[in-house]
């Protein structure tokens, strides 16, 4: 029964593996309701500074911020990527990347350098080893990030786009779909596309306070950081799921598994019993 | 009475959505009060209070500067969550900037948990297979 000792341990191993992979699918689907919850309290100011970012783009100001003009010429685009810090969530990360890179190598054959912010330590160290050029680098945001955190990886990729480092800005996170579907997504944020809406296309404008370049610089950098921050939020909650769902099925590949070895740890236990009743009839025949 | 929808957002919830009468809030300018279909106004708000007037009384919410948009039938108020100030901002961005260049520098940082596990799983099957042929040879 050497045999059978080994396959003892072995099931005894998974099973405790087994447990692991549940608390941690629980603690997961704990932490993705609560993501969730966030993900949608932030929602409210994406949408209405959305609606006034395209009510903007249809008033006439005569001041015309750099954020809403097209750049003529690309040389270096900005790309903000946000990941995870952990892993075990599933193919989460390797797929943003993944698709990350087919865009980035089209845009290195069209000779556009690449820039790059890390949010996560996923994003940190795949993007340094592959010697990407990183402007700005934040981790350990936790569950519950706050806009606070962001405020100084966002501003030196503006600042990089004022200069005129960048002439374009994006960003990459998962957009939390359903719980089941998390697809990876690459959004431009610099200069700003607008949606076209036909309402308001009579002559008008606001009235700015103090003036028109002060209150559009505080509103459209609001803007990118909402924007910014939803995407973290989304990226958080695409994660719990994602790792909610890999554990799930760790856990099912791990009963799997004990159900198989059981079966052959049985199978072995009754092939040496009947060895030995073989031996002992052997024997006694042979008396 | 016409009333007049009010938002009042922070990037990390909605804090009020609802008619009302009349708006006040603490633009850069000065305290500004908004009736419905006051001319469309964007404004940067100072640290203060935005009280909302209703037919049941009157809601005061506390906003730590932010912007507002007023169209005739519409106000949003943005408020902020975090503390700004310029140089603030800057020292987190030169913060955020000496993390990457740390990064960069930093070459024992290449191996995350994930590839040190992997180095070190392959460093044992090494092992393992030297014992073994040592084994053999004896």
């Amino acid at each position: 029964m050497a045999a059978g000792k080994e396959i003892r341990t072995q099931i005894t191993s998974i099973k405790n593996t087994q447990k692991i992979t549940s608390a941690m699918e629980m603690v997961a689907a704990s932490k993705m309701k609560k993501a969730q919850s966030r993900m949608q309290a932030s929602r409210p100011y994406c949408e209405k500074i959305s609606k006034v970012i395209g009510h903007l783009s249809h008033a006439h100001c005569e001041f015309s911020h750099p954020y809403m003009k097209e750049v003529g010429h690309l040389k270096r685009l900005g790309i903000i990527i946000i990941s995870s810090d952990r892993g075990l969530c599933g193919g989460l990360n390797t797929n943003l990347f993944r698709s990350l890179l087919k865009q980035i190598s089209s845009y290195q054959t069209q000779g556009i350098e690449i820039d790059i912010c890390t949010i996560g330590k996923k994003a940190t160290t795949f993007f340094k080893n592959l010697g990407f050029n990183i402007k700005s680098v934040l981790t350990n945001l936790g569950d519950s990030p706050h806009l606070d955190d962001l405020l100084g990886t966002i501003k030196v990729m503006l600042d990089a786009y004022d200069k005129d480092e960048i002439q374009q800005l994006s960003i990459a996170y998962n957009k939390f779909e359903n719980t089941m579907v998390q697809t990876p997504n690459l959004t431009q944020l610099l200069p700003m596309v607008v949606t076209e809406t036909k309402e308001m296309d009579h002559h008008w404008d606001y009235i700015y306070e103090p003036d028109a370049q002060v209150a559009l610089n505080v509103l459209l950098k609001r803007y990118i950081e909402a924007l910014v921050y939803q995407g973290v939020v989304e990226n958080i909650a695409s994660e719990q799921s994602s790792r909610m769902i890999a554990m799930k099925s760790a856990t099912d590949n791990a009963s799997d598994m004990v159900k198989d070895l059981e079966l052959i740890y049985n199978k072995a236990r009754q092939a040496a019993i009947t060895q030995e009743i073989s031996e002992i009839v052997g024997g006694a025949a042979a008396v | 009475m016409p009333t007049i929808h009010v938002d009042v957002v922070s990037s990390e919830e909605s804090l009020y959505s609802g008619e009302a009468e009349c708006i006040f809030a603490p633009a850069s300018a000065g305290e500004i009060g908004i009736y419905p279909k006051h001319v469309a106004l964007l404004s940067t708000l100072k640290p203060g209070e935005v009280r909302v007037q209703t037919q049941q009384g009157v809601e005061s919410i506390y906003v730590s500067g932010g912007i507002i948009e007023v169209q005739p039938d519409v106000v949003t108020i943005f408020s902020d969550t975090a503390i700004r100030a310029n140089d603030l901002d800057e020292s987190k961005a030169l913060e955020a900037k000496q993390r990457a260049e740390e990064t960069m520098a930093d070459a024992s940082s290449k191996h995350d948990i994930s590839s040190t596990q992997a180095a070190l799983a392959e460093a044992m099957a090494q092992l393992q297979m030297i014992s073994k042929m040592r084994g053999k040879k004896h």
